[in-house]
């Protein structure tokens, strides 16, 4: 019991980043358990996949070819086998939406422990030491597991594994049971389209839940229309129906990359970080010294909004 | 059609702070209903008023502190509470998502829902884990990051779209039984009216202990511990621009100004 096995995720025909990131993951782990990296190939165009995730440090890739596209099913039955049969000390699945919808029900399945959203993972072979964050990112936290255990890793906390690896690729023979499948996936949407890039803009105006009211909306507005720069949003925002979905930045919106990005009111969630890290200079204006956007932002306003912004807009009228 | 919705109440944290040991200091902490939880009950409220569902139960593991909490629920239209605790809970730092699996399966056998709706994730803690995990155990399907639900359930099936990264929606068929994890803007949670505010007090909430659930003590051990608990270590260099909002506006207005992208 010290070989680690990492599941990969990919979604319509193409691996996902923190597949990558996954095998750095479980190459740190084990390196220090002293075992093996295994990696699974699950539904797809597993061979393709298992080609191109052949990277440095990856020991073994198993491939279950089933169906196209994810099935929550295949993959909870797939892994269990797996485990069964490789008996790896850490099964490590990406947090994403789809490794939420296997990760627990795998946990479960083989009578592990979880533990989600890790930022950092240390082991001595028997502990487990998981750090992962509470509280929308206030506070970390260290967690301890002793033994076996099912982890979940934050994507873009791991560099990605590069370099070509010398893994064996095989294909693992799963007996898929079809009757203990219960869900059908019948298609795909995409969400958040019209009239709006926000993507596109150079200055972005984002308004988080600190605006409090929907009547306090015209007051961003406003703001954008003096600088001439295009109106986003935190989530909430939108969930509220105060804004349309495509204004929405983050893991489930869009990512942005503009020139100035100003986080008015946003706490700066993991989830909304995803959308904006990347933009070139990240302004924050929130009452909260401690709010994790500062984690991110160049420059930072601790005040009250519904000071600054008027403040700001009357500046360039 | 019985719901039964999972509830929680997720501690808040004032914007100063401190840490005493794992936990955060309790002058710094406050209460509230997990945002998530309240769209899952307002989507159990509608298929109630929608004529599909018949009662709306909610259940919450939890302390006496917590039952204004479960009332807010209450007052928004479900039919009645359970509330788990016991002295072998108290003073455990961090439930793990087994220990809460094992619980909420109790209570799920004895009330024998045919959809179970949870949150997405709790607030707090966030480890976006209890309801699949729950699935699992009572041996029924799931769907997790669930944001749109159709309204028609008879034939025993559930058309739901599963909202994935980047803007992209799955649509999915799940066969009931299920539990279905609740994503925000799935719906639009009400405010609990006054009306509803002097029912729920007259509304059933009953208190379960673990035995009288079926649950042994020793099982629920969680198997995560909490060890320790910090503030992150800032890796940022971020210039805080200090004075009133007119002098911090005009030096973000400068900037603006030097970058070039406002006039
Ligand atoms: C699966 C999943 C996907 C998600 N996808 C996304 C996503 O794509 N995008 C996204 O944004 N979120 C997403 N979220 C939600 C995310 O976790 C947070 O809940 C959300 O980002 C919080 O939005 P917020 O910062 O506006 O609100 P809050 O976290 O409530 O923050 C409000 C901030 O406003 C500040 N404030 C309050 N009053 C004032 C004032 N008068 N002046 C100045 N500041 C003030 C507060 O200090 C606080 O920091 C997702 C969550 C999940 C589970
Ligand atoms: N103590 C609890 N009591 C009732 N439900 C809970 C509890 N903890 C978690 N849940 C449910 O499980 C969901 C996910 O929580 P978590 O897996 O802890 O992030 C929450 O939105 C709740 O619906």
């Amino acid at each position: 019991m010290t070989d680690v096995l990492a599941v990969t995720d990919h979604r319509r025909g193409d691996l996902r980043d923190v597949s990558y990131e996954i095998i750095t993951a479980g190459r740190e782990l084990a390196d220090e358990t002293g075992g093996n990296l295994h990696l699974a190939v699950i539904s797809g165009t597993v061979d393709e996949f298992a080609d191109d995730l052949n990277r440095e440090g990856v020991d073994a890739i198993h491939t279950v070819d089933h169906g196209e596209e994810f099935n929550h099913d295949v993959y909870t039955q797939a892994i269990s086998q797996l485990y069964d049969e490789l008996a790896p000390q850490y099964v490590v699945a990406p947090n994403s939406v789809n490794g939420l919808d296997y990760a627990p029900a795998v946990a479960n399945e083989l009578d592990l422990p979880i533990v989600t959203d890790t930022i950092g993972l240390e082991t001595d072979g028997e502990t487990l030491l998981a750090t992962r964050e509470m509280y929308g990112g206030k506070v970390e936290t260290t967690n301890e597991l002793e033994g076996a255990a099912v982890v979940t890793i934050r994507s873009a906390e791991w560099p990605k594994a590069e370099g070509t690896g010398d893994a064996s690729i095989e294909a693992f023979d799963a007996e898929i049971d079809e009757d203990a499948i219960g869900s059908t996936v019948t298609g795909f949407e995409e969400v958040g389209g019209g009239d709006v890039d926000i993507s596109e803009a150079d200055v972005l105006v984002s308004v988080g839940r600190g605006i409090e009211e929907e009547d306090n909306i015209p007051l961003i507005e406003d703001l954008a229309e003096a600088l001439d720069a295009t109106v986003s949003s935190s989530r909430p925002i939108v969930d509220n129906g105060w804004l349309p979905k495509n204004r929405q930045v983050g893991q489930s919106g869009k990512v942005v990359t503009p020139d100035v990005y100003i986080a008015i009111g946003i706490s700066g969630a993991v989830q909304h970080v995803a959308g904006m890290k990347g933009s070139d200079t990240i302004v924050a204006i929130n009452t909260d010294p401690n709010a994790p956007i500062m984690d991110i932002a160049d420059y930072a306003i601790h005040d009250d909004l519904f000071d600054v912004v008027p403040a700001l807009t009357e500046e360039f009228q | 059609m019985k719901i039964l919705v999972t509830v929680k109440e997720v501690a808040t944290v004032e914007d100063e702070f401190e840490i005493e040991g794992t936990e955060i200091a309790s002058q710094y902490l406050g209460a509230d209903l997990n945002e998530w939880d309240d769209y899952a009950v307002e989507e159990a409220v509608q298929l109630q008023e929608n004529g599909i569902a018949d009662e709306v139960v909610t259940v919450t593991i939890g302390p006496e502190d917590c039952e204004q909490t479960i009332r807010q629920a209450l007052a928004k239209g479900a039919d009645r509470a359970i509330r788990v605790w016991d002295d072998a809970l108290e003073g455990v730092d961090l439930l793990d998502v087994n220990a809460k699996t094992e619980i909420l399966s109790a209570v799920v056998e004895a009330e024998e829902p045919d959809l179970v709706l949870t949150g997405v994730q709790a607030g707090d803690d966030s480890f976006g884990a209890t309801g699949v995990s729950l699935a699992e155990e009572i041996g029924a399907q799931w769907g997790a990051v669930v944001n749109h639900l159709e309204h028609d359930l008879e034939d025993g099936v559930a058309s739901v779209r599963r909202e994935l990264e980047g803007g992209v929606e799955e649509l999915t068929e799940i066969d009931l039984p299920a539990v279905l994890t609740i994503q925000t803007g799935i719906n639009e949670p009400r405010y609990a009216s006054l009306r509803g505010i002097r029912q729920a007090q007259r509304k059933e909430l009953d208190v379960q202990a673990l035995a009288d659930i079926g649950v042994d003590e020793g099982t629920i051990e969680s198997e995560l511990e909490l060890t320790e608990m910090y503030e992150p270590e800032s890796e940022s260099d971020v210039t805080v621009w200090e004075g009133s909002a007119d002098e911090t506006a005009a030096e973000l207005g400068e900037l603006l100004r030097e970058k070039g992208v406002a006039q």
